[in-house]
């Protein structure tokens, strides 16, 4: 479980995260979510206590990170920047880490292997290719068989099969009931993987909130109709709250109604309907919606600083 | 499969972070890196070759020679390449700690280790130690060696002449704690050019920038920069005023050692990593 309160992190007079609460209960994924620059890898330094945050808490498991006798177990992290000596072979870094925690080279093993890194193990890191370098990250976090696994960007440079892997290894993890939380600014990764969503811009709270919901909260694009009396149904169709707009000679979007109550309306009035759809929003759009505006003020700000 | 089924049935393991095993960690990654025993082997190289052919180049007609030549002269040439392998010592320490955050190895270093300070006193005990043996390792085959040149020459020292196991265990210590300088000057700025450039001025330019200093004061300052007290210690007999005694010179090095270490773990505490 990590449990984050009020965090906030200031550099000089950039605010780089601000008074961010959110939750990663145990037994889910949570995506942590949001735009380049939203915050999203400082808000994780801090949670494991590599930055101090300006105010606020960050929780691990009821604790701050740093107060764990066996920090490893209670959360393995995977960070975005590489965090390994290239001179180091694999086996080396892991065991580097291993030691600070007395966990077995039994142990060590195992997670190369579930990395599906053995046949690399003994190779320098440098020569490792970007995926290679992000699955010996996993295996770190894995190593202290933590009850929190907390991963920045972690299908960053894998190929599909390894997106996979990633993917089926977080659910697997939740299943057993860990917590498990990573981030992303793609959000169709997300909605493959993830149960809850924690979406920040600006490294502001914009939602806390499931997949479904954040899709069913969007903005609605409206329905999609198409009649051979057009004019007839738009004043059928005319109310409070109900825009209508044409889109062609006898096409029509009208938004404030279902599409449920358009057909009632047009079969009522035996007006005929060729074509009846709502337009969904895609997670994407709907991502895009919840974090337009960051977005926006991160482009004019970098204008401004070049 | 069947080992993999236990471990996940079994209560979880009662793994903790102990300075000792945190000292363990630090040893297996001096270990594994091939630059670690490069410079070391520099720094050894260093001593046993610039001291060897100081020896063999020896004539009583030279500086260090004639009528008057210091008793311990023998000693001065085999430790005549301590300087240059303080430069290769130091720049070790400096590659050990400041080297992590080039690599971004120190995120993983201090998410495993959240405390931070049990790795500053693992790097400085771990590589200290090592630092000291290989040195006086160094210093004592210079020695052995250049005694075998000096054979029969007035200012020859054999190792159980008074004092001669002093200076040599003196360049060892004075090497083992410019380590620990380094580590924590690499910590300190964080940069590995950085730390080099400041621990290379600090040995060799910072005693000739005392001669600014009005004289009483520069003379007494210079005495105790890290790289006079390290003579100090390792000089057979302090002539002229130049130098302390060997044991307020130990006294000075260690209280380098005591303020740099101070200063480097305000740093870890205080900032970011």
């Amino acid at each position: 479980m990590i449990e984050v309160r009020g965090l906030t992190k200031r550099y000089g007079d950039r605010t780089a995260v601000d008074g961010l609460s959110f939750t990663a209960p145990p037994g889910q994924v949570t995506g942590f979510l949001g735009p380049n620059g939203a915050g999203k890898s400082t808000t994780m330094r801090m949670i494991v206590g590599l930055d101090t945050p300006t105010s606020g808490t960050a929780l691990v498991n009821g604790k701050p990170y740093a107060r764990h006798r066996a920090p490893l177990q209670e959360l393995g992290v995977l960070l975005e920047a590489r965090a390994v000596h290239p001179g180091r072979s694999a086996l080396n870094h892991l065991m580097a880490l291993a030691y600070t925690h007395g966990v077995p080279r039994r142990r060590v093993e195992e997670v190369i292997d579930l990395a599906g890194l053995h046949g690399v193990a003994h190779k320098r890191v440098g020569a490792f290719s970007l995926g290679m370098g992000q699955r010996l990250g996993i295996a770190a976090a894995l190593l202290g068989d933590p009850a929190v696994v907390m991963l920045d960007e972690p299908v960053n440079g894998l190929d599909p099969e390894g997106v996979r892997w990633v993917r089926e290894l977080l659910r697997g993890l939740a299943a057993e009931g860990r917590t498990v939380m990573l981030s992303s600014h793609l959000m169709s990764e997300m909605a493959q993987t993830a149960d809850r969503l924690v979406v920040v811009g600006r490294g502001r709270l914009l939602a806390e909130t499931t997949v479904d919901a954040l899709v069913e909260r969007s903005e609605d694009k409206g329905v999609r109709v198409a009649t051979g009396e057009p004019a007839r149904l738009r004043s059928l169709l005319a109310g409070p709250g109900v825009t209508v707009t044409s889109t062609g000679a006898e096409r029509l979007v009208v938004s404030g109604l279902d599409t449920r109550r358009i057909g009632e309306v047009a079969a009522e009035h035996r007006v005929p309907l060729y074509e009846l759809a709502a337009e969904s929003v895609s997670l994407e759009e709907a991502f895009m919606q919840l974090t337009q505006d960051a977005v926006e003020y991160h482009s004019i700000d970098a204008g401004r600083a070049a | 499969m069947s080992a993999s089924t236990v471990t996940t049935a079994a209560p979880r393991p009662a793994y903790r972070v102990t300075g000792r095993r945190v000292v363990r960690s630090e040893w297996s990654k001096f270990r594994s890196l091939r630059s670690s025993w490069i410079t070391l082997g520099v720094a050894v190289l260093f001593l046993v070759v610039i001291g060897s052919v100081a020896a063999a180049l020896y004539s009583p007609d030279g500086p260090l020679g004639g009528k008057d030549a210091d008793s311990g002269a023998a000693l001065t040439l085999a430790l005549a390449g301590t300087n240059l392998a303080a430069l290769a010592v130091g720049a070790l320490g400096v590659l050990l700690s400041a080297g992590e955050y080039g690599t971004g190895m120190v995120r993983s270093t201090f998410a495993a280790v959240p405390g931070r300070l049990p790795v500053l006193w693992a790097k400085c005990a771990v590589y200290g130690p090592v630092a000291f043996v290989a040195s006086t390792l160094g210093a004592l085959l210079s020695f052995l060696f250049g005694s075998a040149a000096l054979h029969g020459e007035r200012i020859a020292l054999s190792l159980g002449d008074a004092g001669v196991l002093r200076c040599l265990l003196g360049a060892g210590l004075y090497l083992g704690l410019v380590g620990v300088y380094g580590v924590t000057v690499g910590l300190l700025v964080r940069s590995t050019a950085g730390g080099i450039a400041i621990l290379a001025g600090a040995v060799l330019v910072l005693p000739g920038l005392t001669g600014l200093l009005p004289s009483s004061l520069g003379d007494t300052v210079s005495r105790y920069l890290p790289s006079n007290a390290g003579q100090s210690v390792m000089t057979l007999h302090a002539s002229g005023g130049s130098l302390v005694g060997p044991g307020a010179g130990m006294t000075a090095l260690l209280v380098w050692a005591v303020l740099l270490l101070a200063g480097a773990a305000c740093r870890l505490r205080r900032s970011d990593v």
